[in-house]
């Protein structure tokens, strides 16, 4: 009796939902191992995709530079994001709150073909009047990244600033700690996790995007997206599924590593209540 | 601040203070707020066969300065019915799939608050993991579903359910599923959030002066989690109206979408001011859901 009326309308769209969201990912998957060409005929188990994938040095070359341009990218924007949130939760009213606060939020929701237009427009307009950059490539598609990251960043950090105690904060001010030194000493190692949360968040939006990037790259560089996307749109390509499962591969461990870790602190926090309680 | 501290250190916390603010204020303002000022200033612009192609603005010569201003662009736009017809196919797409998303999404969220709370995070990370993978590889994925060949059609053939296969990639139907997969989790998370703070006691509040359930939900939890839905929909629409890749993958000819002309005008016809006009438009049509997303963001932001 408990057991069915736990089966209700909202938990089968969910299992349903989650089915969506995988059944697809699930069969790329299942494909990169067809011995086939034809991506959609099954002909036998095979690896022989995963060894083009790494012969492939076109793909191999644009993953190294897509990985560059997302580590520099994620790194600026948890400075830049972490400052704005900092800005926005700690300080009072001053000029201009208003005016950063948009300008933080607006680049989550604009759309990517508006911010990837705007910036080249920007750059060739540098260009023309300071000689820099004379050729886009790694450092516009960086500035770029770092530019819609840090608006992830800021709203993940201003969250997690929210909750954190302004008591510790304030007594280390009132003990005679100067602002700076409070911010690194107290408020940053507080805040750490949400750091942590929002450099991986922005790594994997810079890795991903590829409308942004296409508009501000020049000739030298090309990202991962820009290479499978240029590949994609002629039809399937079973080195393109092998290439995928790479990818849900690394980001499914990740995530494994990420769900033990919460769940282990949890445990321990809980455990740690409990000897409060019982002492 | 202390009286006792002398006024040189006020004075050194004051610009230490500003330095602090001016940091991403300029930075912002300069990648951001510039940017958009030149897309306005090009839309206004002629075409020009020149690097970069467009012509000046502003112009001085012979002692005085001429300034051409060119709505030429909007007025093309307007009389050529292919950028009415794309703008109109993707606000209606976009539409269709925030409400496809909003009604799969919103009891995946209730379901996943209710959870027991040690299934809760688990699950939150299940929602949220294929946004994490790639975003063209998740639309490609359909590419290989959807086709004439594809598994879906080889599956309902080998069944024998129908004779020739349903033509299902490059239609509208393909692309509502590509927009509705890749931003299903931008609508779950939310709505999530806001269900999970949810006040219990006013459910049990509800259920004691003798409300039925869907009386409840329709009377307590929905009107409650309307942020969750305000966050959610406007995460999916206004990206969706803007979209550029799930159109030109799993979309037709007859799928017009302003992303993809916009993409299509500057790269393959060249033709910037045309480009940024398209983009000024585009931003005006949105203007309403986002300072709508915005207001709720800044509440949230506090």
């Amino acid at each position: 009796m408990r057991f069915v009326r736990r089966i209700n309308f909202s938990t089968v769209m969910l299992v349903l939902g989650l089915l969506f969201l995988y059944l697809p990912m699930v069969v790329l998957v299942v494909y990169s191992f067809n011995e086939s060409k034809l991506v959609t005929v099954w002909s036998g188990f095979s690896t022989k995709w995963y060894g083009e994938l790494f012969r492939d040095q076109q793909i191999l070359s644009a993953v190294w530079t897509s990985l560059k341009i997302a580590f520099f990218a994620a790194s600026m924007a948890v400075c830049l994001g972490t400052v704005a949130a900092f800005v926005m939760t700690r300080y009072g009213h001053f000029r201009g709150k208003t005016a950063l606060s948009s300008m933080v939020t607006a680049p989550l929701v604009m759309p990517e073909v508006i911010t990837g237009l705007s910036l080249l427009l920007l750059f060739v307009q540098m260009a023309q009047i300071t000689g820099w950059p004379a050729d886009r490539g790694m450092a516009t598609i960086w500035i770029a990244h770092t530019t819609f990251c840090s608006a992830y960043v800021a709203v993940v950090v201003a969250a997690r600033l929210r909750e954190v105690d302004r008591s510790i904060e304030e007594a280390a001010m009132d003990l005679g700690s100067p602002p700076l030194k409070t911010f690194f000493l107290i408020t940053l190692p507080i805040i750490a996790p949400a750091l942590a949360a929002g450099w991986l968040l922005a790594f994997t939006l810079s890795l991903d995007d590829l409308v942004i990037a296409s508009f501000v790259s020049g000739p030298g560089a090309n990202t991962l997206p820009m290479v499978v996307f240029s590949s994609v749109r002629l039809g399937v390509s079973p080195k393109i599924n092998a290439l995928a499962t790479l990818i849900i591969l690394v980001v499914s461990l990740a995530t494994l590593l990420a769900w033990f870790f919460m769940r282990r602190s949890e445990t321990k926090r809980k455990l740690a209540l409990k000897q409060d309680d019982t002492a | 601040m202390k009286p006792s501290r002398s006024s040189a250190l006020l004075k050194r916390l004051q610009l230490g203070r500003r330095a602090v603010i001016a940091l991403p204020l300029v930075w912002l303002a300069l990648f951001f707020l510039l940017p958009f000022a030149l897309v306005l200033k090009i839309s206004l612009s002629d075409a020009a066969v020149a690097i970069p192609p467009y012509g000046p603005l502003l112009e001085y010569a012979d002692q005085t300065l001429h300034v051409f201003l060119n709505v030429g662009n909007y007025i093309f736009l307007l009389s050529d019915s292919l950028y009415i017809a794309a703008y109109w196919g993707s606000v209606k797409t976009a539409f269709i799939s925030t409400a496809a998303c909003l009604l799969i999404g919103y009891p995946m969220a209730y379901a996943m608050a209710r959870a027991p709370a040690r299934w809760q995070l688990l699950l939150l990370l299940l929602v949220m993991l294929p946004s994490w993978t790639s975003f063209l590889i998740r639309v490609y994925a359909w590419m290989g579903i959807l086709s004439n060949s594809g598994l879906i059609n080889n599956l309902l053939m080998g069944l024998g359910l129908i004779e020739s296969p349903l033509r299902m990639m490059n239609t509208q139907f393909a692309v509502t599923i590509g927009i509705v997969y890749a931003y299903l989790p931008f609508m779950v998370l939310p709505l999530y959030a806001h269900l999970t703070r949810l006040d219990n006691s006013l459910l049990e509040a509800a259920a004691d002066l003798g409300s039925r359930k869907l009386n409840t939900f329709f009377k307590v939890t929905l009107p409650l989690s309307m942020g969750g839905i305000v966050a959610g929909s406007m995460l999916v629409f206004i990206p969706a109206v803007g979209e550029f890749v799930i159109p030109e993958l799993l979309g037709g000819p007859d799928t017009l979408m302003i992303g993809k002309v916009l993409w299509e005008e500057f790269f393959l016809n060249r033709d910037w001011p045309v480009a940024s006009a398209l983009a000024i438009v585009m931003l005006l049509l949105l203007l309403v859901p986002i300072v709508w997303f915005h207001r709720y963001q800044s509440r949230e932001l506090g």
